[in-house]
């Protein structure tokens, strides 16, 4: 079916305007029709659209458990107590979730396929993950015009403008929440967004707070903070798919296992995470700078921006050594921003963003220092 | 009169606004159009206070043009500047105090404008005076109209009034859930917005585009 069309895409054809479309549409459903055609290559099989759709599976036990979690906090916070794990939770969620997918990966794509028109060339794969993480960072109450509008921003200033997928500095999908971030603050702080239907106030039972365990620690009540296991599990409030350590965990085996995520910058950050943790438990200036540093790699968005976000091959420091340090720098900072910084409840986007910048600095240096060792080595026979 | 505006000389008034405008081709004064154009009130004041100033200063130094050692160019220069920033200041101190606190240190910095010391090095110093006061205008009106498209989507996305007067509240937009869009108030918005106006300025005039 799909060959019987193609002709009329084709230079000539009836919808030659609409190529770039089509093509991204073939080339999604099979694999690319080209050969090489001289010389003995090695081809991997994997390419940019595999690599995509292994990440989007990666993310799935984190959509699946946003899901059931929104439903949980939802009936929860109006006083129905159900078990977490129910269909009337998962439908509810599902309802609520859906939507934001689908404004996330439409105005995306559209605005990737327009962008592709005119300058001629293909549309790119970059966005099948961007598009999927863009809702899982968004607090559920976030009124789909915003997350619409973020996107836009998102793909035209942190993508498009650069030159397309692959040339952005900034990851995309935080480049989204950053946005929404700074411009209605309203909407992605305080401790009413994090459950469905708390913004309106739908018959909230008494007692009820909708609080984040960081909201809760950047407001002086630690004691309110959940246990590590239910921080762990993730049956707490916060962005929609951000809350889960477990189902992350489940995601970042398979970027593992695949090859797709590196596991330096995974390790280096957890390791800079607990660094910074260690230190502020040493300090201990504040009841918040107490917090066990092994609390902190479980509440908020720490796991998920390192494992998905940080990872980003496109936005990461290229050379090995390199991503050490962006790691660690970014597991480092993020704790730091978190508990330091009064302002910014959760610093693991500011921390991954600022070391997106960063990233290309890094590699220069250990490219040059690489280049100096190299060149001592060539000259020492000759010195003596 | 007709020498004074013949075609040469309209295209130094013209010019500005478009091929050759202060900020989106010569990218001078960036900073100024960051701080003033949160709203469209101070951005006129501001505007108007640049033109002015650069008007003048040109006409004087091209006066000058003649009798200043080359050495000391600059000194005099900013000297005629200096003076005429004061005038303004004072001026906008005792008529507006309001912008003019609003402004607060910006007027001041008008000194530090790059546009107006370039326009003084580039053109006055080698230029006759009617030619350069018409060089100075047609610089400040470039500059304004840029502070003025970006003040405009400013105030309007970002708190959404026109010149002060609560338009998105009066039409009712605020109930169907709209909020005012707070990035734009930040400083970072105003380089994006400038931004898109070269990327739009340079779509129309494919001349300006360099060559790679």
């Amino acid at each position: 079916m799909v060959d019987r069309v193609k002709p009329h895409f084709e230079k000539g054809g009836r919808f030659a305007a609409l190529h770039s479309a089509f093509d991204a549409i073939e080339t999604f459903l099979f694999v690319p029709n080209e050969v090489t055609a001289k010389g003995t290559h090695i081809r991997d099989g994997i390419d940019m659209k595999r690599t995509m759709i292994i990440v989007v599976i990666a993310l799935l036990p984190a959509l699946l458990f946003g899901m059931f979690n929104v439903g949980y906090q939802h009936f929860l916070s109006i006083g129905e107590a159900l078990p977490f794990f129910s269909w009337q939770g998962f439908w509810f969620g599902f309802l609520k979730v859906l939507p934001i997918i689908l404004v996330s990966y439409i105005t995306g794509l559209g605005i990737e396929i327009i962008f592709a028109q005119m300058k001629g060339h293909q549309v790119a794969e970059g966005f099948f993950v961007s598009g999927m993480l863009i809702p899982l960072i968004m607090p559920i109450d976030t009124p789909l015009w915003m997350i619409a509008l973020a996107t836009a921003f998102a793909v035209i200033f942190g993508k498009e403008v650069f030159g397309g997928s692959g040339m952005n500095i900034f990851n995309p999908a935080l480049l989204a929440r950053v946005f929404v971030f700074f411009a209605y603050p309203a909407y992605m702080t305080g401790d009413r967004i994090w459950v469905a239907g708390m913004t309106r106030g739908e018959g909230i039972v008494d007692g009820f707070s909708g609080a984040t365990p960081l909201g809760n620690a950047a407001a002086d009540s630690i004691d309110r903070i959940p246990g590590f296991l239910d921080l762990f599990l993730g049956t707490i409030p916060g962005s929609i798919g951000e809350t889960s350590t477990l189902a992350i965990l489940l995601g970042a085996v398979l970027l593992l296992v695949t090859g797709i995520g590196s596991w330096k910058i995974m390790l280096s950050a957890l390791v800079g995470g607990v660094v910074m943790g260690g230190v502020l438990n040493i300090w201990g200036a504040n009841s918040y700078m107490e917090i066990p540093f092994y609390s902190h790699l479980v509440m908020g968005g720490f796991a998920f921006g390192v494992v998905f976000m940080a990872t980003d091959p496109v936005t990461a420091a290229q050379t090995e050594t390199g991503k050490w340090i962006y790691g660690f720098l970014i597991g480092f900072l993020s704790i730091l921003i978190r508990v330091v910084n009064p302002a910014y409840p959760e610093g693991v986007m500011l921390a991954i963003l600022l070391m997106n910048m960063f990233a290309p600095l890094i590699d220069y240096y250990v490219v040059q220092a690489n280049i100096k060792r190299r060149l001592k080595r060539v000259k020492s026979p000759t010195v003596n | 009169m007709s020498q004074l505006f013949s075609s040469s000389n309209v295209k130094l008034l013209t010019n500005p606004l478009n091929q050759e405008n202060p900020i989106t081709v010569q990218v001078l004064g960036i900073c100024s159009a960051l701080a003033v154009t949160v709203q469209m009130k101070p951005a006129l004041v501001m505007a108007l206070s640049v033109t002015i100033v650069m008007g003048v200063a040109n006409l004087i130094i091209s006066l000058l043009r003649n009798t200043i050692p080359p050495r000391i160019r600059i000194i005099v220069q900013l000297v005629v500047i200096a003076t005429l920033v004061i005038l303004v200041d004072q001026i906008l101190k005792a008529f507006l105090y309001d912008v003019s606190k609003e402004l607060s240190v910006f007027v001041g910095l008008i000194i530090t404008n790059c546009i107006i010391l370039g326009r003084l090095e580039a053109f006055a110093m080698s230029n006759k005076p009617w030619q350069s006061l018409l060089d100075g205008i047609g610089n400040g009106l470039g500059y304004a109209w840029i502070l003025f498209v970006v003040a405009f989507f400013r105030e309007f996305l970002g708190s959404g009034t026109f010149f002060g007067y609560p338009v998105l509240e009066k039409i009712g937009l605020y109930q169907t859930g709209y909020v005012n869009n707070g990035l734009m108030i930040l400083p970072p918005m105003a380089l994006i917005l400038v931004g898109v106006i070269i990327w739009v300025h340079r779509s129309f005039n494919k001349s300006l585009i360099e060559s790679k």
